[in-house]
C-alpha cells in the first residue's frame, strides 16, 4: 500500500515552483544551493529561501557538452546544463547561488557558470584530521555571511542564526524519522518513494509546511506497517545505496533494484541519511557560525581526505537496518567515488561478511539492460539463489 | 520430472532439457528476434526429444534475450546460470570465466554452483565474442577458423581496447604486412589482457572453468593460461553452461501458482 501523502509529495517539485514565484513578487530572496556542505541555516538568517539545485536530469547534458568535455560525471554536466539553458526554474529564481570547493570538477564548472548568475565560492578543507580545519570552515562561513550580507542588503543577526538552526535541526530530525521508518521489516516504504520524500525537501519554499507534510507521512507509514503490509515481496533482499548522490531523475539504479526484487531500505548518499545524522550545537553560550562549522564538517563526503566518517556511517547503518547488500554506486568520471570503493568493498566484507557491488553509470538509458542483469544477479546472490 | 532452460543469447540461442539424469540440447542463431528464438528453439527441442509443452514442469529463461520470452516460469540471470552450469559440467568449479556474444563476465562461486562475487565487462564489446566476429570479418575469415589461423604465432601489438578503433588497428596493421596469424594471435591476447585484468581484481580461483561461446576457441584460453598463470578447464559442452544451469535451477524449483495480479 502506498501512503496517500506520496500524490502530494511527489508533486512538491512542481508545487512550489509557483510559491517562489509569489514569494519572489514579494521581494523575498531565493540562495541556490548545490551540495549538502552548502550551510542553509545562513541562506534563512538572512531571511532568503534557500532551495536546492540539482542536476539530476539527462535533458541538459547534451547542451552541457558544448562547454564542458564530455569524459566528466553527469552531475556536473546536469547542472551547468540546466543553468545555461535557462531550464530550471530553481536556478532562474536564484538571487545568489552558494557553491564550495568539493571535487575538482564542480569547482572549475563553478568558474564558469559565474558569467550567468553571482556565486561565492566556499573554500573546503581537503580532510577534518588537521587540528586547523574547523577553524578554516569557520572563516569561509563568516565571509559567506559578509558576501551574503552584501549581497542580499540584510544583516545576519546571531538571534536569525539561533532560530535558523532550531528550524534546520528540526527539518533533519523530522526526515531521519521518516528515513528510519524503514529499519522496520519488512520495509513499509518502498526505496522510490523514500528517494522522493527526501529529495523533494531540498524544493521547499516554506521549512514549516515541509516538516508538516513528512509528519503527516510518518503517521501514514506508522499504520501500514502497524497493518503489516509492505510494498515488498516476503523475503526481498534489503539494500543499502551508497555512493554518488541521486536524485529524482537520475533515480534509475534505485528503479531497477527494485523492479529486480530487491528493497532499497536506507539511503547512505547526499540527499540521504549522511546529512540529516548529525544536528548542529544549539547551545546557547555557544557561537552559531562554530556550531554550523563543526555539524557541516562531519559530513562524510569522498572529496575528504582520509574519510573515515563514511565508514563509521556505513557500519552503523548496515546493522541498524539490517542490510543484506550494498550498492556503491558511481557516476562515471567521479573520481573519488568511484576510487573510495575499493575501501568499500573490503570495508563491507571484512567487517559484515555481506556482498556489495559496485555501478558505474551515468543519467542516459543506454546501458539499461546490462545494469538490469547486473544488479538482477546481484540480488539473487544475496538471496542465495 | 521434465525441465528446460533456455539461453538466448546476444548470437546464440541454447535450449536444454533435462529429464532424470540425462539431458539433451538444441543450439540455433538468436537472429534479430530473440523471443521468435527462444520460442523455436523450444519448438525443436520439445519436437527432438517427443515430448509437448504440457509435459514440461518448469521453463527458466536466462540470457539477454530472457526478458523476452513470455512462456518461461522465470528468469534468471546468466550470471546464476553459468555459475550453476559450470558446476555441473566440471565438479568443483570455483571460478568461471564466461566469455558470450555481447559480454564477458568472471563469476566467483561456493565451490558448489552457488555465486559468491562476479564482475562485468563495461557497455562495449571490447573482450567479447562480438569483438572476435568484427575482427573476423575484417581479416575475411569466420570466427571458428581463428584459433588455427593462429597457431604458434607470434602475437602482433594490439593496443585499442575499443572494438571500433581496434578495428582500424587490425587494417592497418595489414596495410604494414603484419601476418594474419600475428594479428590473430595479438586479438587473442587483448581478449584475454582484458578478462584476465577482471578476474585478477575479483580474486582468485583453484579450479577455473571457461563457459560461453568463445571457449570454443583454443587461442583465447591459451592466452587466459598465460595471462593468468593458472590452467583453465574448458570441455566440448561449455557454451551450453548457461542453459545447463538454467535447467538444473528449474529442477530445484516447483512451479509456482498462477499470480492473480498479472
Amino acid at each position: 500500500m502506498r501512503p496517500f501523502t506520496m500524490n502530494v509529495v511527489q508533486d512538491m517539485r512542481e508545487q512550489n515552483i509557483l510559491a517562489l514565484e509569489h514569494a519572489k513578487r514579494d521581494n523575498r530572496k531565493v540562495v541556490g544551493m548545490y551540495c549538502a556542505f552548502a550551510p542553509q541555516e545562513l541562506a534563512l538568517a538572512a531571511g532568503a529561501i534557500p532551495v536546492s539545485l540539482c542536476g539530476a536530469r539527462h535533458e541538459p547534458i547534451a547542451a552541457a557538452e558544448k562547454t564542458l568535455p564530455r569524459n566528466l560525471c553527469p552531475l556536473i554536466k546536469s547542472s551547468f546544463g540546466f543553468a545555461i539553458t535557462d531550464t530550471c526554474p530553481y536556478f532562474r529564481f536564484s538571487d545568489f547561488i552558494v557553491a564550495e570547493t568539493t571535487c575538482d570538477g564542480k569547482k572549475k564548472m563553478f568558474e564558469i557558470l559565474r558569467e550567468y548568475k553571482p556565486i561565492h565560492m566556499m573554500h573546503l578543507p581537503q580532510g577534518t584530521d588537521r587540528p586547523a580545519a574547523v577553524a578554516w570552515w569557520l572563516k569561509e562561513l563568516k565571509i559567506l555571511k559578509e558576501r551574503l550580507e552584501e549581497n542580499l542588503g540584510v544583516e545576519i543577526t546571531r538571534q536569525n542564526l539561533r532560530e535558523a538552526i532550531k528550524l534546520c535541526n528540526r527539518e533533519r530530525l523530522v526526515m531521519k524519522r521518516l528515513h528510519e521508518m524503514n529499519r522496520l521489516d519488512p520495509a513499509p516504504l518502498a526505496g522510490l518513494d523514500m528517494l522522493t520524500a527526501i529529495w523533494m525537501k531540498g524544493f521547499n519554499v516554506d521549512k514549516e509546511d515541509g516538516i508538516n507534510q513528512i509528519n503527516q507521512l510518518i503517521g501514514e507509514i506508522e499504520e501500514i506497517a502497524a497493518s503489516g503490509q509492505s510494498p515488498f515481496r516476503p523475503g526481498a533482499p534489503r539494500v543499502l545505496l551508497t555512493g554518488c548522490p541521486v536524485g529524482i531523475g537520475s533515480e534509475k539504479v534505485v528503479r531497477l533494484v527494485e523492479e529486480c526484487g530487491g528493497a532499497v531500505v536506507c539511503f547512505e548518499s547526499c540527499s540521504g541519511i549522511k546529512t540529516m545524522e548529525n544536528l548542529v550545537d544549539e547551545d546557547e553560550e555557544k557561537d552559531p557560525l562554530e556550531a554550523i562549522a563543526e555539524c557541516y564538517l562531519k559530513i562524510p563526503c569522498s572529496v575528504m581526505t582520509p574519510n573515515p566518517g563514511r565508514f563509521e556511517l556505513l557500519g552503523r547503518l548496515i546493522s541498524d537496518y539490517q542490510v543484506d547488500g550494498v550498492i556503491d554506486l558511481t557516476w562515471q568520471a567521479c573520481h573519488t567515488y568511484i576510487i573510495e570503493d575499493v575501501n568499500v568493498r573490503n570495508y563491507v566484507k571484512d567487517n559484515f561478511g555481506i556482498s556489495s557491488i559496485q555501478l558505474e553509470t551515468d543519467y542516459s538509458n543506454s546501458d539499461l539492460e546490462q545494469l538490469k542483469t547486473r544488479i538482477s544477479a546481484f540480488i539473487e546472490m544475496i538471496s542465495g539463489q | 520430472m521434465h525441465t528446460v532452460g533456455l539461453d538466448v543469447g546476444s548470437i546464440m540461442t541454447k535450449a536444454v532439457l533435462f529429464s532424470d539424469d540425462a539431458w539433451q540440447s538444441v543450439v540455433m542463431p538468436t537472429g534479430y528476434s530473440p523471443r521468435e528464438a527462444g520460442e523455436q528453439a523450444f519448438a525443436r527441442l520439445l519436437r527432438e526429444c517427443g515430448l509437448t509443452r504440457g509435459d514440461i514442469d518448469v521453463i527458466i529463461g536466462t540470457g539477454y534475450g530472457r526478458v523476452a520470452l513470455s512462456f518461461i516460469d522465470k528468469a534468471v540471470t546468466e550470471i546464476t546460470c553459468h555459475a550453476r552450469g559450470a558446476h555441473y559440467l566440471v565438479e568443483g568449479t570455483d571460478m568461471v570465466i564466461d566469455i558470450g556474444g555481447q559480454d564477458s563476465k568472471v563469476i566467483l562461486t561456493d565451490g558448489a554452483g552457488n555465486v559468491t562475487n562476479f564482475a562485468m565487462n563495461d557497455k562495449c564489446a571490447a573482450g567479447t565474442g562480438r569483438f572476435l566476429q568484427v575482427m573476423a570479418t575484417a581479416l575475411g575469415c569466420d570466427v571458428s577458423e581463428l584459433a588455427d589461423l593462429a597457431r604458434d604465432a607470434e602475437p602482433a601489438q594490439i593496443s585499442s581496447m575499443c572494438t571500433v578503433f581496434a578495428e582500424s588497428e587490425v587494417i592497418s596493421l595489414l596495410a604494414q604486412g603484419v601476418g594474419k596469424d600475428r594479428i590473430i594471435a595479438g586479438i587473442h591476447r587483448s581478449v584475454a589482457t582484458r578478462v584476465a585484468a577482471m578476474a585478477e581484481r575479483l580474486g582468485q580461483g583453484k579450479r577455473i572453468t571457461f563457459t560461453g561461446g568463445v571457449a570454443k576457441n583454443e587461442g583465447v584460453r591459451e592466452c587466459l593460461v598465460r595471462e593468468l598463470g593458472l590452467a583453465i578447464i574448458t570441455v566440448p559442452e561449455s557454451h551450453l553452461a548457461g542453459a545447463l544451469g538454467a535447467a538444473l535451477i528449474a529442477r530445484g524449483k516447483t512451479p509456482a501458482p498462477p499470480c492473480p495480479f498479472q
